[in-house]
């Protein structure tokens, strides 16, 4: 007997679809419908041949051999416990719960604590510590704009149900004209699929985002005369004719992606684009959000921020407090200074999204868990991979969409081969962790693990400074 | 079972008249009872205070924006959040502190419950996460609807039936506690960058006025029986000349009545009045003025109104709230970083830190207006201390408050030696007048337990240690037979309390925290009332077409409300 | 057949998104990723047919890719390729101190390299982190 469960919200991008209805029988899954391509290809993956059912060490010859989780728990307890900087990176892809459970296991180690918004939109926390977030739910968007902008942002690729759940096309109550009646901006160095779809497309100079944010501004100002023929490689009456658009329109909303947190100027890019949004609010309403990545990578921001007062960064080593200097306590910069002696990735695929120059300083040298349902990248070098349930498929639990909005999530098969979904697998750790503790294991930086193969081709890691 | 007796405390409970009496105090099973074995443990309270648990009527302690002014505060830990203790996990924050910290600072002030002030419906399973993760404290929270698109509609037609099936659904599925109306219409209109100054102020498109809101949502709140009133922030908050609109606000409850089971006598309760008292043109010293005492005296004359002060701490703090507009001018004035969420057809937020700086005329004058609404009002039943907790300083502060009300000499060293524009501030405002002045540990009594618990409906829960009741009672440092001269004293004694039980359990022993792991509850009300077919189908179609969520996913699942504790209304039998 | 100097950008693609949940040691991740987006004429001024096999080269490291026309057009000067394993072997780490690398508008160097070997995202890992045994552990 086939079962249909609808209304399913999806475990995939920032936009968290949550109409989804997915036809399983016996625990399989056979049908998902509304779903972008992305967002079908994780459920078809939960029942596809060949998944990790187990956890799984790996052997001095480069093989791996099925563990229990007990064993695995205990050597992840003891590494976190041994470690004098233990970092735990990762969970975009992962429930809140799991998230909040991590906290409580990061604070006993005394780890750095950290998520992909560190190599994501850390940039617009750090604009959002200075300039604030004037920012709304999808939901204002879709019923009130009349000017939409996708700055940096090429949601047709990335978000791939955004413009017709949110931002372009759908009919909300003050807007029933559907994209008829929406300007659509799209601001990319690249005729994107987004900016196909757009009224109006400004192919800004790669790197150069700040100077058209900054022409906009005097736009706004009143200081139109000051600003030069071309900008940034638009010219004048490009950036006179949108901001004309933008002073007319009812409601404007910009959304920003990767383009400017991850081109030249970080955080600056994004500090600019708040500020030009509180110029816009003097004239018209505006607001503005991050086109955030994964279905949940705004939880472990809200989550840790209640926990610890910090959404990103967290470096709880100290044991008394908790300190975030992004930079310094970023995983990232952390790898790149061979600054942290145990990693914990998790939900998410540091092997295969952080620059390699950075991770190999991790994989070739400290112990390394990874968390995750399927083989990635990370999984490949680690000492421990253990596979958890997947969230929105095998497990539940609460996901925050990109404007902040829990999103409840729900289960439509049991988890493959009973495995544990991420909440139990941390609270186990902290489990055996006190109990550890108890019989005197300590912190001392030493630790056996895994060493690299003798037989090594070599390869080029500079040698330390 | 454990058993504790605190022996020999002075003990001082407004629910029985007790006034300064020394007794025992005996808990067993959680509860308190009339007496215990001789194997109970004993708390020596000899020569201290012993009062209920503490009840917090307005605190904004967990949910969407309370959290997004943690985030985008980082310089709110730096140097500013305490070192971990012993037995407790990490406490960072100063103004608006993580969960943790939260939880542990309401037990070492002695208190057990606490009303979150504003849930966006729509974001309630955050509210109810964050409720989760905070310790101790038993919480409930109250979703924010007087810019909610069905109701105004329902209140522009006249259909207060549709409305009441309409918010009882919604406390159901936000698992929420009261109806909270924050500038009703005006955050509506700031979907617009609009807002609505008076309560005459038509809303955009949808064609009514604040009065006719806050008006439907005291009938829609009688109708459904509900334990506490509808909770009023009204408009123009914070403005110079604003008490005029909190009069006529005010007003608007003279056509209606009480009507529940909870022993509840108000219909209106004015929250964070001390923000809604200010006369004059300008923010100069030569116009700002205060009017606390327009306001009190329309409140004393009236039983059906409670209110809470607000009052302003003179810290640097954050401020939070339904009211966007509010918040987009707040930022235009101090020039500080400015968030804002508006939510979809329901509410907005906004989020702008603040100093109150003791050396501006302004905050001078809002602390003073504070602790005179406090000092006029004649039963103190029906008032109030908060903060507002962040907006006019943090939750933590309220023993500092206590010591500005218990102890006039407090006051007068505040004006004299710590306000630079003490003399300006004395000739604007009534506290010259109140000099002498002070509240009694019994008027304490009433205005952070047993009044507070009455006007939530919760008396038979909280305030109060009558045998029977679940045993929340805190024991300080001071002897109601020897009060101290210092008042410092009062600040540090009702900071750190020398013992605090929650439901029995131990929670604070020796101003320590020993235990944060006991259960702890998410009251809420239950409201049952006839179905509705026309309320049912304006739902689905507002989440066909308007919302961003599918409806099956808008309730929050039983499995993200942390032990749950309803109250169960029912009117239609 | 020249070497070019371009500005490169690393982001999602569709593609790489619906492969990447597929897995990242399918066939189907590999071909999806291991390729260059550049304008038409760039590649023209290359003397290189499209889909040609090109080495990548920046600050940091080199990566062996085929160069094709842009599905999402980029102007000359600039290329593009999907976020991937194979894109992040030429991506600085350097992150001006907020914690984000470069990965987009960083320089690099394209030429030719047509008998050159397009190495599996394993592979690569591996051998960067000192745990490659000779052979692919998981199949493709």
């Amino acid at each position: 007997m086939s079962e249909v469960i609808k209304n399913v919200a999806c475990p995939y991008c920032g936009a968290c679809c949550d109409d989804l209805v997915v036809t399983v029988e016996n625990g399989k899954i056979l049908e998902v419908q509304n779903a972008c391509v992305i967002g079908t290809e994780i459920y078809h993956h939960a029942s596809r041949e060949g998944r990790v059912g187990s956890p799984r060490m790996r052997q001095p010859d480069g093989t791996y051999k099925d563990i229990t989780y007990d064993e695995a728990i205990d050597y992840t307890a003891r590494m976190l416990i041994k470690a004098k900087k233990p970092l735990i990176y990762g969970f975009g892809s992962t429930n809140c719960e799991g998230q909040a459970a991590a906290g409580r296991v990061a604070e006993e180690a005394g780890a750095v604590l950290d998520n992909c918004a560190s190599i994501c939109h850390g940039s617009s926390f750090l604009a959002i510590f200075d300039t604030g977030y004037p920012s709304c739910t999808l939901g204002e968007v879709k019923n009130r704009a009349d000017v939409v902008i996708y700055w940096g942002s090429n949601a047709a690729h990335a978000h791939p149900r955004h413009m017709s759940r949110y931002g372009v096309f759908p009919r909300g109550f003050f807007t029933n004209k559907g994209h008829r009646g929406r300007k659509v901006i799209t601001v990319d160095p690249r005729y994107t699929d987004t900016a196909r779809c757009s009224d109006i497309f400004l192919q800004v100079k790669q790197g150069h985002d700040y100077d058209l944010f900054d022409a906009f501004r005097m736009v706004m100002r009143g200081y139109v005369d000051d600003v030069p023929e071309i900008v940034a490689g638009i010219p004048k009456e490009k950036i006179l004719e949108v901001c004309d658009i933008i002073k007319m329109g009812r409601y404007v909303h910009i959304f920003f992606g990767m383009g400017l947190c991850h081109s030249d100027g970080r955080n600056h890019n994004v500090d600019i684009a708040i500020n030009l949004v509180r110029d816009i609010n003097e004239i018209t309403k505006c607001t503005i959000m991050a086109m955030r990545g994964h279905y949940n990578i705004a939880g472990p921001g809200v989550v840790w921020s209640w926990q610890f007062g910090f959404p990103y960064c967290i470096d709880l080593s100290k044991g008394s407090h908790a300190h975030m200097n992004p930079g310094e306590t970023s995983s990232v910069d952390l790898a790149n200074r061979g600054e942290v002696d145990a990693f914990i990735n998790i939900g998410t695929d540091a092997g295969a999204h952080f620059p390699i120059r950075s991770f190999e300083k991790l994989g070739s040298r400290v112990p390394m868990v990874t968390i995750d349902p399927s083989v990635n990248m990370a999984a490949t070098v680690s000492d421990v991979h253990i596979p958890v349930a997947i969230v929105g498929v095998e497990t539940g639990g609460i996901c925050y969409r990109m404007d902040n909005v829990p999103i409840q999530y729900r289960a439509v098969v049991p988890p493959y081969n009973g495995i544990l979904t991420d909440e139990e697998l941390f609270n186990r750790i902290l489990n055996r962790m006190l109990e550890l503790k108890t019989e005197g294991i300590e912190c001392d930086g030493k630790w056996e693990y895994a060493k690299p193969l003798p037989s090594l081709i070599p390869v080029k890691i500079e040698p330390e400074a | 079972m454990t058993e504790y007796i605190i022996k020999n405390g002075c003990v001082v409970d407004p629910t029985q008249g007790i006034n300064s009496q020394k007794m025992d105090i005996c808990i067993k099973d959680g509860k308190f009872v009339d007496k215990v074995s001789g194997a109970a443990k004993v708390i020596d309270a000899s020569g201290k205070l012993v009062m209920a648990a503490g009840v917090d009527i307005h605190s904004h302690v967990a949910g969407p924006k309370v959290d997004m002014g943690r985030l985008f505060r980082p310089e709110d830990k730096l140097f500013r959040s305490p070192m971990r203790g012993k037995n407790t996990r990490m406490e960072m924050g100063f103004s608006v502190p993580s969960t943790t910290k939260t939880g542990y600072d309401y037990a070492r002030l002695g208190f057990s419950f606490v009303m979150e002030a504003a849930m966006p419906p729509l974001e309630a399973a955050h509210v109810h996460e964050e409720i989760r993760d905070t310790p101790i404290i038993d919480e409930g929270a109250m979703p924010v609807l007087a810019n909610n698109w069905f109701l105004l509609e329902y209140f522009k037609n006249g259909e207060i039936e549709n409305a009441g099936a309409y918010a009882s659904w919604i406390l159901n599925a936000t698992r929420g506690f009261a109806l909270k109306c924050v500038n009703p219409g005006g955050t509506e209109a700031w979907g617009w960058g609009l807002n609505c100054i008076t309560i005459h102020d038509k809303v955009p498109y949808f064609d009514i006025t604040p009065a006719e809101i806050v008006a439907g949502l005291m009938e829609t709140n009688e109708y459904l029986r509900l334990p506490h009133s509808v909770h009023v922030h009204a408009n123009n908050l914070g403005n110079p000349g604003n008490y005029t609109t909190t009069l006529d606000t005010l007003k608007l409850a003279e056509g209606f009545a009480p009507n529940n089971d909870f022993g509840r006598e108000q219909v209106m309760h004015h929250t964070h009045i001390q923000f809604h008292c200010y006369g004059g043109e300008s923010f100069k010293s030569d116009s700002f003025e205060s009017k606390s005492k327009e306001v009190m005296d329309y409140v004393n004359s009236r039983k059906k109104l409670t209110v809470d002060i607000g009052q302003v701490t003179l810290d640097e703090t954050t401020t939070m709230t339904a009211d966007g507009p509010f918040e987009y001018h707040l930022t235009h004035m101090n020039h500080l970083k400015w968030s804002n969420v508006d939510v979809e057809l329901e509410t907005a937020a906004g989020i702008v830190p603040f100093v109150y700086d003791p050396a501006t005329f302004i905050a001078g004058a809002q602390w003073a207006i504070g602790l005179e609404i406090a000092l006029f009002a004649k039963d103190k039943d029906r008032c109030f201390v908060t903060t507002d907790h962040p907006n006019a300083g943090p939750f933590w502060r309220y023993p500092r408050i206590y010591k500005w009300l218990l102890s006039a000499k407090a006051r007068n060293d505040v004006i004299e030696n710590q306000l630079k524009y003490g003399g300006k501030v004395i000739d604007r405002t009534y506290i010259g007048e109140l000099a002498d002045k002070e509240i009694t540990l019994y008027e304490l009594a009433q205005m952070t337990r047993s009044g507070v618990a009455k006007a939530l409906g919760l008396k038979d829960m909280y305030g109060s240690l009558k045998t029977g009741l679940a045993a929340n009672v805190a024991v300080y440092d001071i002897d109601p037979a020897n009060l101290p001269s210092d008042p410092e004293q009062y600040e540090k004694a009702f900071g750190s309390c020398f013992a605090f039980f929650k439901d029995g359990i131990l929670a604070v022993e020796d101003h320590e925290i020993v235990n944060y792991s006991m259960p702890k509850k998410t009251v809420w009300v239950n409201s049952i009332v006839p179905e509705n077919k026309q309320v049912k189908r304006d739902i689905r179609d507002k989440f066909l077409h308007s919302y961003t969520i599918a409806l099956d996913n808008y309730a929050v699942f039983d499995e993200h409300v942390h032990n749950p504790y309803a109250i169960k209304v029912d009117i239609t039998s | 057949m020249n070497a070019l100097h371009l500005n490169m950008v690393t982001q999602r693609a569709v593609e790489e998104g619906e492969a990447m949940e597929a897995g990242k040691t399918t066939q189907k991740y590999f071909d999806v990723c291991t390729v260059i987006e550049m304008n038409a004429d760039d590649i023209k001024a290359m003397e290189i047919p499209p889909n040609a096999i090109v080495k990548v080269t920046s600050e940091c490291g080199e990566v062996i890719v085929k160069a094709i026309i842009a599905r999402q057009t980029c102007p000359r000067g600039l290329c593009h390729m999907r976020q991937s394993v194979w894109a992040n072997q030429v991506v600085p780490p350097r992150t001006q101190s907020t914690g984000e690398p470069q990965y987009s508008g960083f320089p690099v160097t394209v030429e030719p390299a047509l008998d050159a070997r397009i190495v599996p995202a394993v592979e690569l890992v591996q051998k960067a982190c000192n745990k490659w045994n000779g052979k692919l552990l998981w199949p493709m």
